[in-house]
Formats: structure tokens, C-alpha cells, sequence
């Protein structure tokens, strides 16, 4: 992938404020690289001025602060609610439906049965009310009873939830968008290798607390703890193929409001699938412990129409894969997705250097390990 | 005997036939322990030091989370290791949550519930005068004191912050220095002393029971003992490889966890989680077992359905083996293995219905009186309940892609084991008080207890389910600002319970001394099983002359 040099970013209107001097910004050299491709019904307006220069992000302003701010009581946690949050994608609202409307009115019936019970047995067979004890400690029927009743109950759960793991397995169609997010010890990176485009997201410090030069939270870019400087864009509508990894510890990808959560295994790549329908901006935290700021390395996606979508990937430098041209999880190419591979941001002698290569499409529990062979 | 005489100390007690309450000298009796009552005793001492430890540091956890930000980390590293960076503060939050985890489970519920009540009323209920072999119990015991003190010290050490799972790579190449080889070093000794105890148990079950108590005679907490023996003999090994693995990995360049290296950071997880899932049930059996015994005694009626619930108890032990990936939905398990997985898991919520239905029905024409044992039972079983099916909405592997590693887990798996096994404890502990000591409790400080206690971890525990429903994820310093509200009442959840431990400590206190006497049975006609035929405290060594059960008494 094309790595940016600074002095290309400096040159992208706009973009310079936006682009943080984190330590581990790659600062490998720019590959000469190539027009984007652009496809002429996808690019955006600005993809003309593409060849010349890069067009402004279509998500920033041109202060390089992020347009578009999350929506309230979506995508993020609400204050005092007890609930799940709202989903906004087929696969999270089906699964909200299955814990809505079959788990949690089943366990609330079930602890008030026994609630009720309890209390009933406390109240008649108190001993004021009953001061001689019956002597029963068998009733076979009963028994029966209590045994199978629960098996059916659990049988009639059981079918919704296995419908629902089937969905979340199907695999990513071949139009899909690949988006790759790869853990590191704090901060998440990311990358589309069908479009050439990758970049590293931080926690947006509050003010006050940033590094020189830095920008701060706003409340546009989202809560405290949970906004990035660098958003995840993904159009609407649109499956994305999430492809998982590490570089140090395991990490885990969570985007609560799409029903998501992977862990980032170094020498693996997880594979999952999901679309966003609702355009606006989710949070989600790393949700496996990995270190000291475990807590602080959030994950910020924001959902946009593919026409937006697409002058994004212009204004990063990428392009868009020609049509009907088999994606990201395709065997490498050797020209563009061989940059991906080299600009992986590792840190130190991380295990996976290579882990780009082929994940397997057709098995969500992708379990190649190329790193392993080589070292 | 003839072992003892070899003993220079207990020389004498060659002769105690004749006087079964003859005590050694304090240093003998309490260091070289070969006792079951007194080793009982030295692990309940023991489980509650720890519990008062690991109690404190989750005060420590609740009042860094009663507020977003960070307010207390950054002061209590200083006041550890002096001045520190903000991921020092950070990496400290983790020592803490790793260090609840490790102390609550290796050394405050296990002791408790098996060295402790196994200890005292495994003998005493099969009509055996002590365990098969009492010196590996004192071995058992005193393994526990450098196991414990390597976890303690592992903080001035820079402190293992990996959780309580340990997960490779992060406890691996991701944490220098010794703190977690102390930690690691700490498991195996406490793992150690838990199988020696599990053999010790299972060959006192099988080989020591008197005349006519058959298996199906025995009480049902000799029945949880025994199963959860056996689950920690098959399941501490598998601990005891993954985490000998862990050590070479760290120390000796190995890469049994490492891909770089051929090996793989999942593999660790499949076989932390082989024992740690046994794990769960070897946390709760025995107070499954308490439970019975305690529901019987105060409906002053027999369990109902007695095999159902021995072979429910087997039944929960077999399953809990083959259920273990549960807690690996996330990691990318094949989309056969999570259906398999979920499955399974659903299937464990059968006996452990049958269970919560039989204490139901034991009481169900009974003639209940609601002392401080039975209410704490009363609790238990209706708070395991309220965990049990949050776990049925956790065993989906579809619900975890959005469950997984938030509060919600944190919620459910402390209505089981907070309020599960620790209510079952503090109701064994109240029931058996009077025997142990020989002294009664105080039956309101023991109201006020359990009621203060009741209430405040559900004040506690109940909004983490709300939390993990927005998203929380655990072991988070931190929080976003809309987590706020939840968060604050779970702390002041904690500071209620607090006060009802007050209650506790100080009845205890005042009872072991100024307590009115206990006689034999102090609970009447509803407590049927052997240790109520003997005084209170029973002699030094019981059973001189074996009981025989007969036919008619009934567990």
C-alpha cells in the first residue's frame, strides 16, 4: 500500500493539521506509485483531481477535524440505559431480536419462577403454617417433568441461536470490501488492500493532555475514550470482510452497535463479515486485555455512502478495484498489495511480518500462520 | 497410629485410644498438623486472610471506577514503587484485577469450600476418624502458604498484569521481569496442593466410610466433595502443562505459544479454559453440596430426589469437560466448533435445573425455619439462579460477539460465584459454626449480615449487566463518561457490603468467645447426618468405635 510520505500529505489540502506526528506513523519513503484506477462510476467528484494532487478527505473539514459527529443514544453507551445498544447491521439486529425477544423475557419468566416458588415456600411451609414435615422425597413424575421441560425450552433456543451463528459465518461475497485491522500495543492500524490505503488510529487525548501539535478531543469526533484521530471509513450497504491480527499481544476488534467482536491474534488472521446500513459513527473499545492501555486504544468506524466512501479512499491516496475484479482476499498482487505488505507497521520483531498473505476465504476461523515459515 | 508413633512430637498420641480429645502442643498441633479438623481449621483461617485480601483489592477496583478518569492508580503505584509514568498507573490497575481474580479463586473459594468444609465434614460425615492420609493433608495446606506468598509479593516485583487467565502472549513476551513467573510459580504450587487434596479426598470417600454408609447413603456434600475431587484431579494437570509451557516459553526460548515459533497463543487458551471451566464447578459443587445439607435441615425434611441430585452433581462434572471453548467464541473458532460449543453448553443448564427444582421441592411441604444458614441458602439459590441464566444467554456463541469480555460477563460470572459460592459459604459457615466451635453465633448480627450482604452485591453486581449491554468491556481502568451512572451505584454496591461484613468479622469475633454454648445439635430433628451425633466441638479424634448406619438413617 502507499504509504505517504510526509511531505505528500503536507501537499493534500487540509490535511496536514489532520495528520498526527504519532511515534509510530510509518515514515517509510512514498512508493512512486500510480494513478489510482479510477473507476469512473464509482470516484467521487474529486477523483479527477486525483491524478494531480490528492482531493480533501470527504469525512474532514478543512481543519482537518472530523465533519461528521456520532449521533446521540447510537453507536456509543448511554448513560442510565439498561438495554443492548441499537444495531445497525442485518446480522446485529437479528441478533438483538433473538436476545430481546426470546433470551431476556425467558430468563426474567424463569428467575420469577423461581422467585415465586421461593416465596411461596417460605410463606405456607413456614413452621407457624406447617409444623409437622412431610416425609416425600420422591416423585418420579416430577422428576420427569423438571428434566425434560427444561430440555424443551433449551431445544426451542437453541434453533434461533444456531440460525443466527450461521448467518454471522456466511462468508463475505466476492464484492466485498476487505478492511484488515491489526492490533498493536496501543493502537490499531489499519488497512483496505484492495484500495491501497492504510493508517494508523489513536485515542483522541482531551485538551490539555495532548502532545505538542497534536489535535484534541472534540466533541464532534466522539466521547472521551472512545474517539480516534483516524476513523474507519466503510460505505453503506456494503459487506466488509474484517480480517484480523497482531503485531504483539492478542488484541480483540469490537464494534458493539454492528454486533461485532473478533480477537487479533498475532500469527493469525480472523475472519468475519458484516454490514453497515445506517450511515453514522460507532464506537468500540479493544476488548481483550493487552497491556498497560488496554483501555486506550479505541475503535472509531464511520459509515458513509459509497460515494463518499470512494473520494475517501481517493483523498488517502487509494483507489478503487476495478469492477467485478475478485477482492482483497484474492491472491496477492504482486505489484500494489506486495507495498501492503512491506509497510505493515510492525513493532520491533513482531511474529507476523507477513501476515498479509492469502487468508482463507471460505473459513471464518482462518488459522494460516505464513509468518511462521519464514522466520 | 503406628505412622504417628515414629513422630517425635506426637509420640504420645500412640496412647490416645483412650483419651480421643488429648491435644498435642500448640507449635505441633498446628504446624504439623495431622488433623483433618484442625488442618479445617488452618484453611478456613487461611481462606478468610485471603478473602479479606482480595475483598480489599476489588474495594480498590470500585473506587477507581466510581468515577470516570483516573483517580487513585497513579497515587497507589507511587505509594508501591514511587513516582510512575501513566502506564505504570495503567499496568497497575491490571496487577489488580489479576491479583481479585487469582486470590478469589485459588485461594479464598477453593480453601474455603474444599480444605475447609471438605476437610472438617468429609470424615465426620462418612464415619471415618480422618482423612486417608493426614500427613498429605498437612502438605496440602502448608504448599498454599509459599504459593500465596509468591502471588503476594509478585507486586513489589512490578506485578503480573495479564489476568487471571494468564493468556499467552501477553504473559509471554509481553510482561518482563519476575512478577509473572512469581505468579505462574504461585499456581503450581496452589495447584499442587489441590490435587494432593483431591487424592486424598477421593481415596477417603472410597475406602473410609463406616459400616452401611454406602455410596448412595452418603450426604450430599460428601457427593459434591467426591465429584469435585475428581474434577480437580483431571483438570489441574492440564493447568499445571499449559502453564509449565508458559514458563519455558518466558524463560527457556521455547514457542509453544508463540507463532513466530510454530506454536500457537490459542493453544494456551484451550488448555487454560480444559481447567478452567471444571474450574467453575469445582467452585460451586461443594457449595451445591453445603446447600443441600443446609436446605434439609431447616425444611426438616429429606433432599428430595436424593440420586437425582448425586447424579446431577456427576452429570454438571462430566459436561463442565467437554464445554470449555465457550469462553473462546471470539477467538475464530470454526463456525461447527461454536454451534457444537453452544450446544453443550445449553445442555449443563439441565441438571443444574434439576438441582435448583429438588431444593424447591425439598422444602415444598417441609417445616422451614429461616436461621442465618438458611436464609444465606434461601439466597443462594434463587442469586445462582439469576446467574445460571444469564449464563444460557452467555452460552450463544452468537450473543458473544457482542457479549464476550464485557460486564455482562463480569455481572454473571459474579452471581455465580460471589453470590453462589460465596453465599454457600457463608451458610456453611453459620451452620457449622456451632460445631466447630462450640459456640452459637449471634443469630441478628447473623441477619444483618446476610440482609446488608444481600443487598449490597446486588447493588453491586445487578448494573454490571446494564453496563455490558452498552458495551463495557472488562478490565478497564477507565471509562467513557455515559458508563457513569452504573458504575457509581456498583461502587456504593461495594461500600454496603462492606458494612455487612462488619457484621461478620465482629460476630465471629464476639461469638468464638462470648457465644452461648452449642449442644450436639443445635439445629433439631432436621439435621440428621453424623457430625450432629457427635459434641460440639467434636473430640480430637471421633469414632474410636465406628458408627454403623443403619438402613433407616436416612442421609
Amino acid at each position: 500500500m502507499r504509504i505517504l510520505g510526509l511531505t505528500t500529505i503536507a501537499l493534500a489540502a487540509g490535511l496536514a493539521f489532520a495528520t498526527p506526528g504519532h511515534a509510530q506513523a510509518p515514515t517509510q519513503p512514498a512508493p512512486t506509485a500510480a494513478a489510482p484506477a479510477a473507476d469512473a462510476t464509482l470516484a467521487a467528484p474529486g477523483a479527477e483531481a486525483a491524478k494531480l494532487a490528492k482531493p480533501a478527505d470527504p469525512t474532514l473539514n478543512p481543519d482537518g477535524s472530523h465533519k461528521t459527529g456520532p449521533k446521540p443514544g447510537i453507536g456509543q453507551p448511554v448513560d442510565r440505559e439498561i438495554g443492548l445498544q441499537p444495531q445497525v447491521s442485518p446480522n446485529g439486529r437479528e441478533a438483538l431480536k433473538f436476545h430481546n425477544w426470546v433470551l431476556f423475557p425467558l430468563i426474567t419468566v424463569i428467575s420469577l419462577f423461581v422467585l415465586a416458588l421461593l416465596l411461596w415456600v417460605m410463606v405456607r411451609y413456614r413452621r407457624a403454617a406447617n409444623p409437622v414435615p412431610s416425609r416425600t422425597s420422591h416423585n418420579t413424575a416430577i422428576e420427569v417433568i423438571w428434566t425434560l421441560v427444561p430440555v424443551l425450552i433449551l431445544v426451542a433456543i437453541a434453533v434461533p441461536s444456531i440460525r443466527l451463528l450461521a448467518h454471522q459465518f456466511t462468508p463475505a461475497p466476492d464484492n466485498a470490501i476487505t478492511l484488515k485491522a491489526i492490533g498493536n500495543q496501543w493502537y490499531w492500524s489499519y488497512e483496505y488492500p484492495d484500495h491501497g490505503v492504510s493508517f494508523d488510529a489513536n485515542l483522541l487525548k482531551e485538551k490539555g493532555q495532548q502532545e505538542p501539535g497534536q489535535r484534541y478531543r472534540t466533541d464532534v469526533d466522539g466521547p472521551r475514550l472512545l474517539a480516534t484521530d483516524n476513523r474507519v471509513v466503510v460505505p453503506v450497504g456494503v459487506p466488509i470482510r474484517l480480517i484480523t491480527t497482531a503485531t504483539d499481544v492478542i488484541h480483540s476488534w469490537a464494534l458493539p452497535a454492528a454486533w461485532i467482536k473478533l480477537d487479533a491474534v498475532p500469527g493469525r488472521l480472523n475472519e468475519t463479515s458484516f454490514i453497515i446500513d445506517t450511515p453514522g459513527v460507532y464506537y468500540g473499545q479493544c476488548s481483550e486485555l493487552c497491556g498497560a492501555r488496554h483501555g486506550y486504544m479505541p475503535i472509531t468506524v464511520e459509515a458513509v455512502s459509497p460515494e463518499v466512501f470512494a473520494a475517501w479512499v481517493a483523498s488517502k491516496g487509494g483507489h478503487m478495484p476495478e469492477a467485478n475484479k475478485p477482492s482483497a482476499a484474492a491472491p496477492a498482487q504482486p505489484g500494489s498489495d506486495k507495498a501492503d505488505d512491506t509497510a505493515t507497521p510492525a513493532n520491533g520483531a513482531g511474529p507476523v511480518e507477513n501476515v498479509t498473505a492469502t487468508p482463507a476465504t471460505t473459513n471464518q476461523a482462518a488459522t494460516a500462520n505464513p509468518g511462521a515459515g519464514n522466520h | 497410629m503406628t505412622d504417628i508413633a515414629l513422630d517425635h512430637g506426637a509420640a504420645h498420641d500412640d496412647h490416645a485410644h483412650h483419651d480421643a480429645d488429648h491435644k498435642p502442643g500448640f507449635f505441633v498441633r498446628w504446624f504439623m498438623s495431622t488433623n483433618h479438623k484442625d488442618i479445617g481449621t488452618l484453611y478456613l483461617i487461611f481462606a478468610i486472610i485471603a478473602g479479606i485480601i482480595g475483598g480489599g483489592i476489588s474495594g480498590m477496583m470500585r473506587l477507581e471506577l466510581a468515577h470516570p478518569g483516573l483517580q487513585y492508580l497513579g497515587a497507589w503505584y507511587e505509594f508501591l514503587h514511587g513516582p510512575g509514568k501513566f502506564d505504570d498507573a495503567t499496568e497497575f490497575w491490571n496487577v489488580l484485577i489479576t491479583a481479585h481474580g487469582l486470590i478469589m479463586v485459588f485461594f479464598m473459594v477453593m480453601p474455603a469450600m474444599i480444605g475447609g468444609f471438605g476437610n472438617w465434614f468429609v470424615p465426620i460425615m462418612i464415619g471415618a476418624p480422618d482423612m486417608a492420609f493426614p500427613r498429605m493433608n498437612n502438605i496440602s495446606f502448608w504448599l498454599l502458604i509459599p504459593s500465596f506468598s509468591l502471588l503476594l509479593a509478585s507486586p513489589f516485583f512490578g506485578g503480573a498484569g495479564t489476568g487471571w487467565t494468564v493468556y499467552a502472549p501477553l504473559s509471554t513476551s509481553g510482561s518482563h521481569g519476575p512478577a509473572v513467573d512469581m505468579a505462574i510459580l504461585s499456581l503450581h504450587l496452589a495447584g499442587a496442593s489441590s490435587i494432593l487434596g483431591a487424592i486424598n479426598f477421593i481415596t477417603t470417600i472410597f475406602n473410609m466410610r463406616a459400616p452401611g454408609m454406602t455410596l448412595h447413603k452418603m450426604p450430599l456434600f460428601v457427593w459434591s466433595i467426591l465429584v469435585t475431587a475428581f474434577l480437580l484431579l483431571l483438570a489441574l494437570p492440564v493447568l499445571a502443562a499449559a502453564i509449565t509451557m508458559l514458563l519455558t516459553d518466558r524463560n527457556f526460548h521455547t514457542a509453544f505459544y508463540d507463532a513466530s515459533g510454530g506454536g500457537d497463543p490459542i493453544l494456551y487458551q484451550h488448555l487454560f479454559w480444559f481447567f478452567g471451566h471444571p474450574e467453575v464447578y469445582i467452585m460451586i459443587l461443594p457449595g451445591f453440596g453445603m446447600v443441600s445439607q443446609i436446605v434439609a435441615t431447616f425444611s426438616r425434611k429429606p433432599v428430595f430426589g436424593y440420586l437425582g441430585m448425586a447424579y446431577a452433581m456427576v452429570a454438571i462434572g462430566v459436561v463442565g469437560f467437554i464445554v470449555w471453548a465457550h469462553h473462546m467464541f471470539t477467538t475464530g473458532m470454526s463456525v461447527q466448533v461454536k454451534m457444537y460449543f453452544t450446544a453443550a453448553t445449553m445442555v449443563i443448564a439441565v441438571p443444574t435445573g434439576v438441582k435448583i427444582f429438588s431444593w424447591i421441592a425439598t422444602m415444598w411441604g417441609g417445616s422451614m425455619s429461616f436461621k442465618t444458614p438458611m436464609v444465606w441458602a434461601l439466597g443462594f439459590i434463587f442469586m445462582f439462579t439469576v446467574g445460571g441464566v444469564t449464563g444460557v444467554v452467555l452460552a450463544n456463541g452468537g450473543v458473544d460477539d457482542f457479549m464476550q469480555d464485557t460486564y455482562y460477563v463480569v455481572a454473571h460470572f459474579h452471581y455465580v460465584l460471589s453470590l453462589g459460592a460465596v453465599f454457600s459459604l457463608f451458610a456453611g459457615f453459620y451452620y457449622w459454626f456451632p460445631k466447630m466451635t462450640g459456640r452459637m453465633y449471634n443469630e441478628l448480627l447473623g441477619q444483618l449480615h446476610f440482609w446488608i450482604f444481600f443487598i449490597g452485591v446486588n447493588v453491586l453486581f445487578f448494573p454490571m449487566h446494564f453496563l455490558g449491554a452498552q458495551g463495557m468491556p472488562r478490565r478497564m481502568p477507565d471509562y467513557p463518561d455515559a458508563q457513569a451512572y452504573w458504575n457509581l451505584i456498583a461502587s456504593w454496591g461495594y461500600a454496603i457490603m462492606g458494612v455487612g461484613m462488619v457484621f461478620f468479622f465482629v460476630n465471629i469475633f464476639w461469638s468464638m468467645f462470648k457465644g452461648e454454648k452449642a449442644g450436639d445439635n443445635p439445629w433439631g430433628e432436621g439435621a440428621t447426618t453424623l457430625e450432629w451425633t457427635l459434641s460440639s466441638p467434636p473430640p480430637y479424634h471421633q469414632f474410636d468405635t465406628l458408627p454403623v448406619i443403619e438402613d433407616s438413617h436416612h442421609h
